[in-house]
């Protein structure tokens, strides 16, 4: 017996609750920005199958809440792109501690990555995984990724992306084998000591002409024969002295020796 | 063909009437020079400076060396429009739209490196060898300051195009100018026609590069060539080998042939790896803006040692004194270590001959196990060298073998001081211990492994002699003598002039050769020899009173 | 030891050796007239080989443009021009030295020649005579007795080389207080390298790094025709939490933990843009010079002696992020008259 003076369909409450169900999908829809809105949404099993590999595998040095341990940085708002970037490169989990954490064969498979991902991705807002659209380097420009890549990446990766030393003995990896995603995240999130370039300073544009002239780098001729590793000056001087000079020594020895 | 020969012969002829040519002939064409192949390293020097030249013309008809910016419409697709100096986008046409450019780009770099690497050979060659002792002490200043001048040579050549890497050298070389006490703002101010990097310096630079350095370089290869050939080239002591002679072979037409062939050996090597390994990929370094830089930045190898310098200095080596920045951290590095090592150089022949007191000429070599002080600095200075130059490429080592950079900047800023006098000692007793052993050899013979017993029960092991080439070769050396300070004054009470310095020559002296092994004398000689006969025919008793078969040296 | 020194070589002219030249040994090919063919065969093959190469050369050349790329597996992709090239004549030019080389080796007469050396330098009698014939000019010239001749042409001579110094002076300006400013005052509004974007505070995140330039570079650029501004004026913007800050070189520099610095750096003036963003640590590629962007950018490895200058940035009215002036320092190496 209801004491309301208005009578309500059985129905009533179930519709309520799809309204709001269907408003916060909506008002949700409309706050985030348009790239994550493409990004397809992570299933609740997704969620918590990342949730329980996290506890297994993760845990031990980021905290059971991500929160970050003496041996781990904190998770909370570093999004699914970093997840992605470190865990299918192989970087996490860590297998020794190190100064850095090198890329290696991968622990999870892609299935596994994303649900970890799409897990640490509901603990706070951060960057998602780029579409595929966001990937396309179909209107990059690769005179100008080269010039961006001089500008904000040859620092440290050298000017042919093969990597360069830092400070105590860490290290910017090589590129060479480096997948659009990979570049993609990494610019986003800034792994480790790389700094991150977000799209309100580094563009989507400007992202995959990099991403452009990366994939160049890779692939790139060496129009003058062996390119020794592209490394500059140290292995041409080595070239020279041991290939030059030494070839040139033998010569020597060869005119000056005796005749049987 | 015998047209060809008679009609060269009128020609000459004719010639001859009017310059001497017959008589330079007459003096050189059958000049002796002798064998070793440690006497060809100049010659690679030589050959690469001539292919330095014939290269560098080539690359002068298409080079244009200018800082105005243009915009690229070239081959290399990943700089299509981009901005760049005229100096870069011409080196970039060269590369890829002129055939057989990159070709002679690359034969030209090659060549700098050979160049320079075969000039410090031979300066080490020449070095332990005290080839450099009277009467070619001023051959030596020469060659050094060719090495000096081909640092800045080289400098100037890999800075030309423009490019990142080299653009970023420049940078450094004008903080280094700038550190200069009291007159280094001026001079960069005037060298770049202003602020840094100003639009003058890459015209300028190319002017030093090829009109002002290869015309000294020029005029002192050929001084150095005329005073070899004037001096006649030294040779090893050896069988027939005297101060005063030399054995060898003529001029024409064994080293026409011998050098001769050489040079196209060189020039063939540096086609070959012209063609085969890339070398300064300027196209990939991207054209030079001041504000970008590439990870592992280094210049050119023979600048190395000077970077090395330049990263092992530690932090905060600057003062303020008098209201102005004094800036330790890069001008004692970049200028005055170089300074005081050229200087050294230069000057070590004179040093020697001051501390030897010796005056007479050196037509033979010096082994360099018989001059151990020499060969120990020489040692030492290499070693010096050697750490500096390691750390010039400090982060690529540390990226190569998974090491931090710091570490190996602490290792070398350890290292410089402690391991040359290592060097300078291990290399002395080695040397020593060679000098020992040749006595030995000379005197006693070398071992034959075979043990004899003598009548009263005594193993002895049997000596063969050396032979007489090995003997000359021993009894070369030149035996320095220890020089005594003179009496403080003569027999009238007068004090003896210039004491003081002749008392430290006498330390210098007795530090270089107080420990020299003697060379045998030749009663020592005599008597050894006896002594061996001795042995020698004890031997053929022994063997013929138990009735075995004599071995085949014993005969 | 007598005050003249000694003469420690170790023989004297027309002296004997004490071991004489050991005997000629023949060669093979002096003995065998069939090894002195096959080595008259070899040298001639390496000649006729390179005359081939050398005309395989101008086949290459004209045969193949320099856009023409040849893939040889791990050995890399070369221009077939430039690798052809190379090979031909690199092989051609080396037959000949090792053909000119093996002919001497094989085929010249190979017996040592001893020859005489003369005593080097001038003898006794030439040198006095020389020295006589010079007094004798001087003293026809009257050099030494007429002093003011003399020494007017000393004062002459020793200024003239004066011009040639002076005619350098336009080699560049006086510096002046050039080296102690930058194209950075007050409000130059704070733009991304190369898109030329103005930067709002919240387009940066935690470890964030930007490379950056003044808004009006690239004008200056254009109206000086050279690069000098940019090679001073550039800078980078890094963020980090406020209370990673341990200090900075003026109070309020930073807006809200983003700090700005210098690119350029103070050891001899690389740019820098190596960004550690954990450590906050700025790294020169050049010399290692390493820089704590969260305390003062003071120098922490490395030869460089001074703090990379800090840019103090604010917000303007429109929100984008601006300097509030100059660097308050000179930028880039020191230099004598930094003060």
């Amino acid at each position: 017996m209801t004491s309301s003076s208005v009578r309500r369909h059985r129905a009533t409450g179930l519709v309520v609750l799809l309204a709001a169900l269907v408003a916060t999908g909506v008002g949700y829809a409309a706050v985030t920005g348009t790239a994550q809105a493409a990004a397809p949404a992570a299933t609740q099993t997704q969620v918590d199958h990342g949730r329980q590999l996290f506890l297994e595998g993760c845990a031990t040095c980021h905290g059971m809440g991500a929160q970050g341990t003496q041996e781990g940085p904190g998770l909370i708002g570093v999004g699914a792109a970093a997840v992605d970037f470190q865990v299918s490169t192989g970087r996490m989990p860590l297998s020794t501690p190190a100064q850095q954490a090198p890329r290696k064969a991968p622990v999870y498979n892609a299935e596994e990555v994303a649900a970890l991902a799409a897990y640490v991705a509901t603990l706070g807002p951060g960057p998602s995984i780029p579409t595929d659209s966001e990937l396309s380097t179909n209107d990059a420009d690769l005179a100008t990724g080269g010039t961006l890549f001089r500008t904000n990446c040859a620092q440290c990766h050298n000017f042919a992306g093969r990597g360069g030393a830092l400070s105590d003995g860490r290290y910017a990896p090589s590129l060479m084998n480096a997948t659009p995603r990979e570049i993609f995240e990494a610019m986003l999130t800034g792994p480790q000591n790389m700094p991150n370039f977000p799209n309100t300073t580094m563009g989507i544009q400007q992202k995959q002409d990099i991403i452009k002239y990366i994939e160049h780098l890779q692939t790139a001729s060496a129009p003058g024969g062996l390119a020794l590793g592209s490394y500059g000056p140290v292995t041409e001087g080595v070239a020279a002295w041991t290939l030059g000079l030494g070839l040139l020594l033998l010569a020597a020895v060869w005119i000056g020796a005796k005749v049987r | 063909m015998s047209v060809i020969v008679k009609e060269a012969g009128k020609a000459i002829s004719r010639a001859d009437e009017r310059a001497p040519i017959s008589s330079l002939a007459k003096a050189n064409l059958r000049k002796i020079f002798p064998d070793h192949w440690s006497f060809m390293l100049g010659e690679i020097a030589l050959y690469s400076f001539i292919i330095l030249l014939l290269t560098g013309v080539y690359l002068t008809i298409w080079f244009k060396p200018s800082m105005n910016e243009v915009i690229y419409h070239g081959s290399y697709a990943p700089l299509e429009g981009i901005p760049m100096s005229q100096a870069y986008a011409s080196a970039l046409n060269i590369s890829f739209d002129v055939r057989g450019g990159l070709l002679i780009r690359q034969i030209h770099h090659w060549a700098a490196l050979f160049f320079m690497a075969a000039m410090i050979v031979h300066m080490f060659r020449i070095f332990f060898t005290g080839a450099f002792r009277k009467p070619r002490e001023f051959n030596w200043v020469i060659g050094g300051s060719m090495v000096m001048i081909g640092l800045l040579e080289g400098f100037a050549g890999y800075s030309l195009p423009d490019d990142l890497l080299s653009g970023v050298g420049v940078r450094i070389v004008a903080g280094i100018i700038e550190s200069v006490p009291v007159v280094g703002t001026y001079l960069m101010f005037f060298i770049f026609g202003g602020q840094y990097p100003g639009s003058d310096f890459i015209p300028r630079l190319y002017m030093v590069h090829i009109l002002l350095m290869p015309a000294i370089l020029l005029a002192l290869v050929g001084l150095h060539l005329v005073l070899i050939f004037y001096h006649k080239h030294t040779q090893y002591p050896g069988a027939g080998r005297t101060n005063t002679n030399v054995v060898g072979y003529p001029l024409f037409p064994v080293y026409t042939a011998k050098a001769g062939g050489f040079f196209f050996v060189v020039f063939g090597i540096a086609g070959l790896m012209g063609g085969l390994v890339t070398i300064n990929p300027i196209w990939a370094y991207g054209p030079y803006v001041p504000d970008q830089v590439t990870a592992g930045s280094q210049p050119d190898w023979y600048i190395g040692f000077l970077d090395g310098l330049l990263r092992a200095v530690p932090s905060g080596l600057e003062t303020y004194w008098f209201g102005h920045t004094w800036s330790w951290n890069v001008f004692i590095p970049a200028l005055v270590v170089p300074g005081i090592l050229f200087t050294l150089l230069l000057g070590y022949p004179f040093l020697e001959a001051w501390v030897t007191g010796d005056t007479g000429e050196h037509h033979l070599l010096d082994r360099p196990r018989n001059n151990p002080t020499r060969t120990a600095i020489g040692v030492m200075a290499i070693t010096f060298y050697g750490v500096l130059i390691l750390n010039g490429a400090n982060d690529i080592i540390a990226q190569a073998f998974s090491v931090s950079f710091n570490s190996v900047t602490w290792f070398t800023r350890v290292a410089i001081f402690v391991l040359p006098p290592l060097a300078f000692i291990a290399t002395r007793r080695f040397c020593l211990g060679l000098q020992r052993r040749d006595r030995e050899l000379l005197l006693h013979g070398r071992e034959s492994g075979q043990i004899l017993r003598l009548p009263h029960g005594e193993f002895i092991e049997v000596h063969t002699p050396i032979s007489d080439v090995e003997k000359a070769k021993i009894l070369g050396k030149v035996e320095y003598p220890v020089l005594e300070a003179p009496a403080e004054t003569d027999e009238n009470g007068v004090a003896t002039p210039g004491l003081k310095g002749k008392k430290r020559r006498a330390r210098w002296s007795r530090a270089y050769f107080g420990d020299s092994v003697a060379k045998p004398t030749p009663e020592e000689i005599a008597e050894a020899e006896h002594h061996m006969h001795e042995l020698h025919d004890h031997e053929v008793h022994e063997l013929e009173e138990s009735g075995k078969s004599l071995p085949a040296h014993m005969d | 030891m007598s005050d003249h020194g000694t003469d420690l070589a170790t023989t004297e002219h027309g002296d004997e050796p004490q071991f004489p030249l050991p005997p000629h040994h023949a060669r093979l090919s002096d003995t065998d007239p069939r090894a002195a063919k096959a080595a008259e065969m070899q040298v001639a093959i390496m000649f006729g080989l390179s005359a081939v190469l050398t005309i395989a050369f101008v086949v290459v050349y004209f045969a193949f443009p320099t856009n023409h790329f040849l893939d040889l597996g791990p050995f890399g992709v070369v221009q077939t021009s430039n690798f052809l090239l190379g090979i031909t004549f690199g092989l051609a030019v080396l037959l000949i030295g090792l053909g000119a080389i093996q002919w001497a080796k094989k085929l010249m007469a190979d017996e040592e020649i001893i020859d005489e050396r003369h005593p080097v330098g001038s003898p006794q009698a030439d040198q006095d005579a020389a020295a006589a014939l010079f007094q004798q000019g001087v003293d026809e010239s009257g050099f030494v007795e007429r002093k003011i001749v003399r020494r007017t042409l000393i004062g002459a001579l020793a200024l003239f080389p004066i011009p040639l110094v002076v005619l350098l002076k336009d080699m560049g300006p006086m510096p002046g207080d050039s080296l102690d400013h930058t194209i950075w005052h007050k409000g130059s509004r704070i733009v991304v390298d190369v898109t030329g974007k103005p930067i709002k505070p919240e387009d940066l995140d935690i470890g964030t790094l930007v490379a950056a330039s003044p808004e009006d570079l690239d004008k200056v650029q254009e109206v000086e025709g050279n690069q000098n501004a940019r090679a001073k004026a550039s800078i980078i913007l890094v963020r980090m939490r406020p209370d990673e800050i341990k200090s900075q070189q003026g109070e309020n520099w930073d807006y809200e933990g983003i700090l700005a610095f210098s690119k350029i750096c103070t050891h001899v003036g690389c740019p820098i843009a190596l960004y550690q963003q954990r450590t906050h640590a700025l790294l020169c590629p050049c010399h290692q010079s390493t820089f704590d962007l969260s305390d003062s950018g003071k120098v922490v490895f490395g030869p460089a002696a001074r703090e990379m200058p800090q840019l103090p940035i604010t917000v303007d009215s429109d929100g984008y992020l601006v300097a509030q002036s100059d660097f308050q320092q000179p930028v880039g190496p020191s230099f004598w008259e930094r003060s």
